[in-house]
């Protein structure tokens, strides 16, 4: 599974893109978190709100936090976006 | 009318407003109005240098290109333009362009600016500021006007 990482989050992890294996009980959005927390400071930090945390699955949006990762092969994490 | 014409452009490059009319025109006899949009990098006062903009390539394009359709679903429009920059923007250059061209002005200016809500909220942009005092700024924070302003289309995300 790739994650990618945009603006001030790819910034406070220091990293832009990663390979990972996630756990087989990392099965949605939500779980992801999770997980993600238990990584380190830097991914707890920007994960304690995580309402303004935006996800896409494979490009797409994921607004809910129950959205699947089953076949999912890029998730990306950024914040609310500025462009225009 | 014809099938509409999209054209979605993520680039580096500056962009020429009147070459873009002229491409989404030229040869056709259906259209009757034209709005253009152009988001310009504004100096805060003379105190910003410059924007970098930074974007998530494939999404972007893709993102922008749904937005795109919807409009075209929604309005009878004959051609979209949406064209973004990304990297660093001087203040006073151009950063994002929309045309939304028609039979009728209403559609084409209902469709510019549903696809300048949309772009500004949804399309994976983010911008950071680089001030003349040398001082680096903070990415810029999402507007909650920017939100609101999607609420008069309804649901169509």
């Amino acid at each position: 599974m790739k994650l990618v990482y945009f603006s001030w989050i790819r910034e406070r992890t220091g990293i832009s893109e990663e390979d990972v294996s996630l756990p087989d009980n990392v099965k949605n959005v939500s779980d992801l978190f999770e997980w993600l927390r238990g990584r380190g400071e830097e991914f707890e930090g920007f994960l304690q709100q995580p309402e303004i945390i935006r996800v896409a699955l494979d490009h797409v949006h994921a607004d809910e936090p129950e959205a699947s990762l089953s076949g999912v092969r890029e998730i990306a994490l950024f914040p609310p976006m500025t462009g225009g | 009318m014809i099938q509409p014409i999209i054209k979605v452009q993520i680039c580096r490059e500056d962009f020429s407003i009147e070459k873009e009319i002229e491409a989404l025109t030229k040869g056709r006899y259906d259209l009757g109005a034209v709005v253009s949009f152009v988001g310009l990098c504004r100096d805060e006062g003379n105190t910003l240098n410059s924007l970098e903009i930074e974007h998530y390539p494939v999404m972007a394009q893709n993102e922008i290109q749904r937005i795109a359709e919807t409009a075209c679903a929604r309005w009878p429009l004959g051609g979209i333009v949406a064209i973004h920059r990304y990297g660093n923007i001087l203040a006073g250059e151009n950063i994002v362009l929309v045309i939304a061209a028609s039979k009728h002005r209403q559609a084409a200016f209902d469709g510019a600016n549903f696809l300048m809500d949309y772009l500004k909220t949804r399309a994976p942009f983010w911008k950071k500021e680089n001030f003349k005092s040398g001082d680096r700024g903070e990415w810029v924070s999402a507007n909650d006007e920017d939100d609101d302003a999607l609420a008069k289309w309804g649901d169509n995300s």
